[in-house]
């Protein structure tokens, strides 16, 4: 028995200077990605105007269809044209970070390659952590923390192995990344150990998990609605000449973004996707409180704030639906639907006091 | 990024200010969706007008959107303000403290904002809404599978996605050819004079009504289990019994429809409550286990059965439900009054003030105590319970441990009238000391002991038997009783048992509010991961006598997997319309595009285009 305690503690020991190691990483890597930024920032773009001033619009894309075979002399494949609606922007996206250069590419390469390894760190971090524990490693603040960012940076290695374009969103997400293992090392720390009877459920399993995964990517779907919001103004300032132009440096950071049709687009795709996993993850709790408490829903004030989160994106897809709330308005109820995502994890654990009980606040 | 005009990208808004409305591509994207047409006109003249015009905002989008956004708003105060229904005594505590703001607050119903008339308007109307825009959208969905997908529109070339090339097959073969296709696809295909027009993707919009269905099923389960619904608490020290019958709760609150006069008979009994706790470590005093083991039965004169309650485990009982809640410690005391008589004997629960280490507070009454010449005289204790003592010499007595580990019992005594026989219900945790006088010693201080548990000091006498310095049977009796001054009684503190709060609930709805949320979220994954699209292919002789078949895709987003669909049913189509050996550029457009083709062709890895995306679950979403 003390056997395995003292085992226990090896592995909960480990688990810190793990995720110290992550954090450590994590912060050459965000390093590696200012002078990507900074490098980036010497190239000319200038694409988007050129693109919006443009008299004549040629098709947007073009898509060849999967070829079959080798060619032949004969048209085998035909060639699919897309077209932009009428009135949206054509925009090409921005070249990224490095804005074309190759340094900055390099830096920027490089700024993944630290990611990854300290993603791989923090992952080892989160499972020792488990294993010390000898449960899901989310029974507390400080454990809920390193995990959430621990899945929101898997969420972005994978949509990159996925080739999507998500590379731009590297600086945001580690610094973020950085401020979240920070305060959890901090002010949330807690040490490893057994849970409250409460929380001896598989539902924590299930429940937890899906919230956790939840803020992960929706996490990615408010930096793509945040820089949306500056990537459109931007864009409309310079498809109007006559207007007020955008200063140098908005210029250059914003050039080098994905246009705000892609931007947008992602964040949709993204919160759409993952709002019914939200709905599952406040189902699932639901049936957790029966089970618990006597009562699927009780207004206790976590339960209160899902739900206000779940209403709030639920807002934002219905102004999708609706014309006149597309765009901008649409993407400000998205900020304020993942405002309240983070509101319920930070503000209602710390400030207001129900029957959801994390150790060690 | 979207703009105003719908078309067509969202065709199915119907935007009445869309320039090109009544173009051809406005029929061919009609209906693709049943979301309501936004309608901001005034209304005509007169009550119906009125009436009309008030409907028609209710059930439009703009206003479901509205009232979405203030239930959210509105949700708010009720997770900030204390609430009657999860902490009466907080809310009390908050009326005390803030006098004004208290008095609006109430007006306000903000201390139970979601049974407050605001609150409930605001959903009510928003579920009116709901049905108000789902009943007509079903009926003209069960219209759009009635019909068939609309004509061809005359340009094809104007739609998202386009392809076109030329064959030597007969154009009628290439239309046949190309129905057969995609009905083998699973498209609802027919043929529209020299093209065949098809669609698929129908359950997306089943799964919008079904989720919006199943919102209302969820509101209805919801108001069910809170109108049939039944809750008690009773705390049972370990020994006792509990049988389901209204007297037997502490508290009882029913729902309107709730019959108290049926409620099903069964009955348990704790024998045992298990607790323990972290020993060491920084979390020492954490709870680890919690574990009720009852008796219980079911039926008028049912069997015993043994089981264990727990927190995440429940006893499921005749429709009901038992939760264990808390848990804490009852002191057993025997009270003595002035004629050596046993006027008291029993477990007296004590309630914990300190929820981490369990120091508790508790009174005793003895209304039926006489002095020694058999006058009235009753006796009341206020005692302090810790299970582990801490604070030796410091002056106070607390615990610091929640486990027995040294427990003391410290009692102070008052007699005179404990006001039990005035009728006015009273409060069993508490002593009214109105019309009371505390004992104190000759030197007028307060009269108080802390005593320890008989049981144990017996057991630690009969361990130590013979050893010098062992308990004698008179330290026992010392260590255990408080005697009253004068001889007027005594009391004796004799062990300990632990009790436990169950919560006793009876609620029906649970399986329909569970079926609404399955079907719910099964719904509303149709509703975002199925595309609706539909697709036409055209076949016409050209001038030159060679037939051009042109294909177009139109979705009711922009979605990067309709051009790729596209592809594949023009490349299914191929081997029964291959392309003219001699491929001319079937027109401007295709020229255009088979350029711009070729120069993207080596794709910068950097700059994936949508269409690159393998695996785009919200295909159907919007853009
Ligand atoms: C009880 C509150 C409601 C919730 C939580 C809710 C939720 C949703 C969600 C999440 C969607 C997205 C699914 C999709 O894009 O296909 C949606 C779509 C939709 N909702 Fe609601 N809704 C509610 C009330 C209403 C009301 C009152 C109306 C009618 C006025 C309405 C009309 C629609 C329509 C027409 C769509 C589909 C738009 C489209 O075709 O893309 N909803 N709703």
């Amino acid at each position: 028995m003390t056997l395995a305690a003292a085992a226990n503690e090896t592995l909960a020991h480990n688990s810190n200077l793990l995720v110290y190691s992550a954090i450590t990483v994590y912060t050459l890597a965000f390093l590696a990605h200012m002078v990507e930024w900074v490098f980036g920032s010497r190239s000319k773009v200038g694409r988007t105007a050129a693109a919006l001033t443009a008299e004549a619009k040629a098709p947007a894309i073009s898509v060849t269809v999967a070829q079959k075979g080798g060619g032949t002399a004969v048209l085998e494949r035909p060639t699919v044209v897309t077209k932009t609606a009428a009135g949206s922007r054509d925009v090409p996206d921005g070249p990224g970070a490095h804005g074309g250069t190759e340094k900055g590419d390099l830096y920027g390469r490089i700024a993944i390659s630290l990611t990854v390894l300290a993603w791989a760190l923090h992952v080892g971090g989160v499972l020792t952590r488990a294993l010390s524990v000898q449960r899901a490693p989310w029974g507390n603040m400080y454990e809920f923390s390193t995990t959430f960012a621990a899945v929101a940076v898997t969420f972005y290695l994978v949509l990159l192995v996925l080739k999507k374009n998500i590379r731009w969103i590297g600086l945001p997400l580690v610094f973020t990344v950085l401020l979240d293992l920070g305060l959890a090392v901090s002010v949330l720390y807690t040490a490893s150990d057994q849970l409250v009877p409460a929380l001896h459920s598989y539902w924590l399993w299930i429940h937890v998990s899906c919230a956790i995964i939840c803020g992960a990517a929706f996490y990615v779907g408010f930096v793509a609605t945040l820089l949306y919001l500056f990537r459109d103004r931007h864009e409309a300032k310079l498809a109007d000449p006559a207007g007020e132009q955008p200063g140098k440096f908005a210029t250059s950071v914003l050039e080098r973004l994905p246009s705000a049709a892609s931007l947008d687009k992602l964040a949709y795709r993204i919160n759409a996707t993952v709002f019914p996993l939200w709905t599952f993850t406040i189902i699932a709790g639901a049936i957790w409180a029966e089970a618990a408490w006597g009562r699927y829903w009780g207004w206790d004030p976590k339960e209160v704030w899902s739900f206000i989160t779940w209403v709030a994106y639920a807002c934002y897809l219905h102004a999708r639906a609706t014309a006149g709330w597309k765009g901008r308005k649409a993407a400000v109820l998205g900020l304020i639907a993942f405002a309240c995502y983070l509101f319920n994890y930070y503000g209602v654990n710390i400030f207001v006091t129900g029957l959801h009980s994390y150790a060690g606040v | 990024m979207s703009t105003k005009t719908g078309i067509p990208r969202d065709p199915e808004t119907g935007t009445p200010d869309a320039p090109d409305a009544g173009s051809d591509l406005g029929t061919a994207g009609s209906q693709l969706s049943t979301a309501p047409k936004e309608d901001i006109g005034l209304p005509s003249l007169g009550p119906l007008g009125w009436a009309r015009w008030f409907w028609r905002q209710l059930t439009s989008m703009r206003v479901a959107l509205l009232l979405l956004f203030l239930l959210s708003i509105g949700a708010i105060p009720g997770s900030l303000i204390p609430q009657t229904g999860i902490d009466p005594v907080k809310v009390e505590q908050f009326k005390a403290e803030h006098d004004t703001l208290g008095a609006v607050y109430d007006k306000l119903g903000m201390f139970h904002v979601y049974s407050s008339v605001w609150f409930s308007a605001i959903y009510l109307l928003l579920f009116i809404s709901l049905i108000g825009c789902i009943v007509p959208r079903s009926w003209q969905f069960v219209g759009q599978l009635r019909g068939r997908p609309p004509a061809a529109p005359r340009r094809l070339t104007r739609l998202p996605a386009y392809t076109t090339w030329r064959t030597e097959a007969e154009p009628e073969a290439v239309l046949e050819a190309a129905q057969r296709m995609l009905k083998k696809r699973r498209f609802r295909a027919h043929r529209t004079g020299t093209a065949v027009a098809a669609e698929k993707g129908y359950l997306r919009e089943v799964g919008n009504l079904v989720f919006h269905v199943a919102l209302i099923v969820m509101l209805v389960a919801f108001a069910v289990g809170s109108l049939w619904k039944s809750e008690g608490g009773k705390l049972i020290t370990e020994g006792d019994g509990f049988a389901n019958s209204l007297v037997q709760y502490d508290d009882f609150t029913s729902g309107p429809f709730f019959d108290t006069d049926t409620m099903e008979p069964f009955g348990f009994t704790l024998k045992r409550f298990e607790a323990t706790y972290e020993r060491t470590g920084p979390q020492k005093g954490t709870p680890r286990v919690f574990r009720a083991h009852i008796t219980y039965f079911n039926g008028a004169d049912g069997k015993e059965h043994k089981t264990a309650i727990e927190v995440n485990t429940p006893l499921d009982i005749a429709g009901n439900k038992v939760y264990l809640l808390s848990h804490g410690y009852s002191p057993v005391v025997t009270v003595k009054d002035g004629r050596g008589k046993v006027v008291y004997h029993g477990a007296v629960p004590f309630l914990p003030q300190d929820p981490k280490n369990f120091t508790s507070t508790g009174v005793v009454k003895v209304p039926g105590a006489q002095t020694k010449d058999g006058k009235r005289n009753q006796l009341g204790f206020n005692g302090l319970f810790v299970p582990t003592f801490g604070g030796k010499n410091s002056g106070s007595m607390f615990s610091q441990f929640p486990a027995l580990d040294f427990p003391v019992l410290a009692v102070n005594a008052w007699h005179g009238d404990l006001g039990v026989d005035s009728g006015l219900p009273q409060n069993v945790y508490q002593l009214d000391t109105k019309r009371m006088k505390q004992y104190k010693d000759a030197k007028g201080n307060i009269f108080k002991k802390m005593l320890m548990p008989k049981d144990r000091l017996e057991r630690q006498a009969a361990q130590h038997t013979g050893i010098k310095g062992g308990l004698t049977k008179k330290d026992v009796e010392d260590d255990s009783t408080m005697r009253l001054p004068d001889g007027q009684g005594s009391i004796t503190f004799e062990g300990i048992r632990s009790w436990a709060s169950f919560k006793i609930s009876h609620q029906s709805g649970n399986e329909l509010a569970l079926t609404g949320a399955v079907f719910a979220l099964a719904g509303l994954a149709g509703s975002l991961f199925i595309q609706r699209r539909r697709v036409w292919v055209r076949a016409e002789r050209g001038a030159d006598g060679v037939t051009v078949v042109e294909m177009a895709g139109l979705g009711r987003s922009e979605s990067p997997r309709l051009p790729d669909e596209l592809g594949d049913l023009a490349v299914a189509l191929v081997p029964d319309a291959p392309p003219a050996p001699d491929a001319e550029p079937a027109d401007e457009t295709a020229d255009v595009s088979r350029e711009t083709a070729s120069a993207q062709r080596p794709q910068d890895p950097t700059e994936p285009t949508d269409s690159a995306d393998p695996a785009d679950p919200s295909e159907g979403a919007r853009a």
